[in-house]
């Protein structure tokens, strides 16, 4: 354990050396050494030309050093629910998945809804070891009635507005949200889901909730509030929509139309949802249980050409971690979500690089400079002299097996135990600080 | 260091659990028929001698609860009823915890109805005893679609070419699934008839042999077997349908039985509602098997109990 007086030392100046920087907004992508100094991008420059000193240096040779990546998209269950997961154990998972970044969802016990919550949330005491972006309700207690204090929200720290998991459906509501965060350049995050066509669904309407006797989502759920959404996003000047784990192939229509049309539309897409097809389901393996719930293959392969022409914006976890008794019950009845921080970054080289030759360029973007603009997070998401020093080293021919058992998460609700998987975390810096090291 | 909890345990189920007609083997569908026309409930050797069965009922039954019980008894075991109302399940206890309750008390095999599909597999991935699915929401409904084959069985020479009409709910309908991945397979071409909401497109990719068809007329052509399904109200969660259409355009009545084969035989999970799927006059007319299959029930379920604890012989 490292004195108080140690971290500070370690945490003045750091040499990030002989690494190959893939960095997509100072357009980078060869050897480069690193300085951090004082939690900032102090020097980047060829190899051997930094000309400050550092205290400690990290060997990158053969490795790729990114941007720290952001998670625009993750549960970490407190207030109220820290027996499924805790600010402090989720963030350790994230900085395990190189995560130095990731912006909460509001729906917990109680909902984050007032500014209070929002620093309560970012307090030091919450023992974060990665940097935490609150998203603040759209909604008093996400109830879809009446909006939030966006103003006084945004002032505490919430970095967008949502009420993920209980969608706007109201067009009225969702009108004078966009409106409002318009005013203040706040995003509005939609969880697109016609809740009114999906009572009772427990995963993706097809053959395979036919077979299983399942009552099935259908894609036109998401797809008819996504459209609604872009619809609205188009008439209201300088607005920003942001569509949260996106996950069919007509809701990608909507986002396209609104792209064209310039139009403030952003989107994220899932790694299980560019994996997994709702057929995975099995026999009614709950771990595989999620909302949006998997899709056909269809769906699939239009997220896939969407990740790669750069319609899609961020690749992001919604990792949503569940008690093994929320899980270990019938499918109807269990849990929707999984837990995804320490898995994101290996699917997308094995299934994203490897397997559909997605540039690691395009895959760094997606997790470092794409969800930076998605919520204006202002230093991050480059390397550029000046920004955070937040960096993401990693291995992209490691190979490697994720064990649930071993996740630094309080849940092991994921479909990934065992996998192996191309591409691995070797450490993660936040603020010139290295909070992870793989052994 | 810290205590976790394990993984989730996803061993197989037990030998002898009967889960699903989709996964089970042709030799053991045929090898079930085979024992089943063996069983004599009035005849019966005490295969199962002091073996504990738990009937473990989340749903209302009349026809599978009771034929399990005397199937069961028939052999000798011993059986007790575990329905949710009066039991632990009314104060929230889970599946899971049931399940161990039931394992601890002695229970040698649990045969389970649930109305949340995959209840059973979930069971059964977490208990060593064999678990048998006596109708698992819109899932399936095996021993049915064992019942039925064998029904169909005294009457045809075998499944090869039969052509089934199967009417009705079929959206809700666990017998229809069983009875498709059953009949399918031994070859059969099955034509599912009734309106959208009930028979959606979808349905045909259930099984090979399937086709979808809104007109009765066209399902019952030529048809050597007509199954009727109940519409199942505390399933229509929020769907419409005017009972009047249904009625006027697949209710079976006599006439409609005629376009069928003339040795056609008409059949019928029950409960049936007379006036509603059917008429009077076809529930009791000379084609009928309704109450055939509940007697047929009784061997078939011996077979499946015999084969779950392992006196198949």
């Amino acid at each position: 354990m490292l004195s108080a007086k140690n971290q500070k030392r370690e945490s003045a100046t750091l040499l990030i050396k002989g690494g190959h920087v893939i960095d997509p907004t100072a357009k980078i992508n060869a050897l480069m050494d690193i300085l951090l100094r004082d939690g900032r991008v102090a020097e980047i420059a060829l190899p051997n030309k930094v000309r400050g000193s550092a205290e400690e240096k990290f060997d990158a040779r053969g490795l790729i050093v990114a941007p720290g990546f952001i998670d625009l998209h993750v549960h970490l269950r407190e207030p109220g629910q820290g027996y499924k997961e805790t600010i402090a154990t989720g963030t350790a998972a994230a900085a395990v998945g190189g995560f130095t970044s990731v912006c909460t969802m509001p729906n917990t016990a109680p909902v984050v809804d007032t500014e209070e919550w929002v620093a309560w949330l970012r307090h030091p005491e919450r023992g974060a070891v990665v940097n935490v972006f609150p998203i603040a309700a759209a909604t008093l207690n996400s109830r879809g009635a009446a909006l939030t204090d966006f103003a006084a929200l945004q002032r505490a720290g919430a970095v967008a507005v949502t009420d993920d998991g209980k969608p706007i459906l109201d067009d009225e509501i969702m009108r004078a949200a966009l409106q409002l965060g318009a005013e203040l350049n706040l995003p509005v995050v939609q969880h697109a889901e016609d809740t009114r066509l999906t009572e009772n669904a427990s995963m993706n309407e097809g053959p395979t909730s036919f077979r299983l006797g399942l009552r099935g989502m259908t894609a036109a759920a998401e797809a008819s509030i996504v459209d609604r959404d872009v619809t609205l996003a188009q008439q209201i000047r300088e607005s920003r929509l942001h569509v949260a784990h996106l996950s069919t192939s007509d809701a990608l229509k909507s986002v396209r139309r609104g792209k064209r049309a310039k139009a403030r539309v952003t989107c994220e897409v899932t790694p299980h949802h560019f994996t997994l097809l709702d057929e995975n389901v099995g026999e009614y393996k709950t771990d595989f249980k999620m909302n949006p719930p998997l899709r056909s293959a269809a769906d699939r392969e239009a997220i896939l050409v969407a990740l790669a022409d750069g319609t899609v914006d961020a690749i992001a976890t919604d990792h949503a971690p569940h008690a093994t008794h929320e899980k270990q019950v019938e499918f109807e009845r269990a849990a929707f979500g999984i837990t995804g921080l320490e898995t994101a970054l290996a699917l997308a080289i094995t299934k994203l690089h490897r397997e559909h030759r997605i540039p690691l360029t395009r895959i760094v973007e997606l997790f470092t400079a794409g969800p930076a603009r998605v919520f204006d997070l202002r230093g991050r998401g480059s390397l550029a002299r000046g920004c955070f020093g937040d960096v993401t080293i990693f291995d992209p021919k490691k190979r490697w097996t994720f064990e649930a058992a071993k996740s630094r998460s309080l849940s092991q609700n994921t479909p990934f135990d065992g996998w192996q998987f191309t591409g691995k975390v070797v450490a993660t810096v936040v603020g010139g600080r290295v909070v992870y090291r793989a052994d | 260091m810290m205590h976790r909890l394990p993984p989730y345990a996803m061993n197989k189920p037990a030998r002898g659990s009967l889960l699903s007609i989709e996964h089970l083997e042709d030799k053991e569908i045929l090898s079930l028929l085979k024992l089943a026309r063996r069983m004599n409930p009035l005849k019966a050797r005490p295969l199962l001698r002091n073996k504990r069965i738990v009937l473990l009922f989340y749903e209302a039954s009349t026809r599978t609860r009771s034929s399990f019980e005397i199937a069961a008894k028939s052999l000798g075991a011993i059986t007790t009823l575990v329905q949710s109302s009066g039991s632990s399940i009314e104060k929230g206890e889970s599946l899971l915890d049931t399940g161990y309750t039931l394992r601890a008390v002695g229970a040698d095999a649990i045969v389970i109805r649930h109305p949340a599909a995959g209840a059973p597999h979930l069971m059964a991935r977490h208990l060593d005893i064999p678990v048998i699915n006596a109708g698992d929401g819109m899932h399936e409904h095996p021993s049915q679609a064992l019942l039925d084959a064998f029904t169909i069985l005294k009457h045809k020479k075998s499944f090869k070419g039969l052509q089934i009409a199967i009417i009705g709910d079929i959206y809700h309908s666990r017998v229809t699934r069983s009875n498709c991945h059953l009949l399918s397979r031994f070859g059969a071409k099955i034509t599912l008839c009734g309106p959208p909401e009930f028979v959606p497109e979808v349905a045909a990719t259930l099984a090979s042999g399937l086709r979808v068809t809104r007109h009765i007329e066209e399902a019952l052509r030529g048809a050597d077997v007509i199954m009727l399904l109940r519409l199942q109200k505390e399933r229509l969660a929020g769907q419409k349908i005017r009972l009047q259409d249904y009625i006027a355009r697949y209710q079976m009545t006599a006439a409609r039985v005629k376009l069928a084969k003339r040795d056609a035989i008409v059949m019928h999970p029950g409960p049936i509602i007379r006036g509603l799927e059917l008429t009077a006059e076809v529930a009791d007319g000379p084609q009928s098997r309704i109450i055939d299959e509940v007697h047929n029930g009784v061997p078939t379920r011996m077979a499946i109990l015999a084969r779950a604890l392992g006196k198949a012989k």
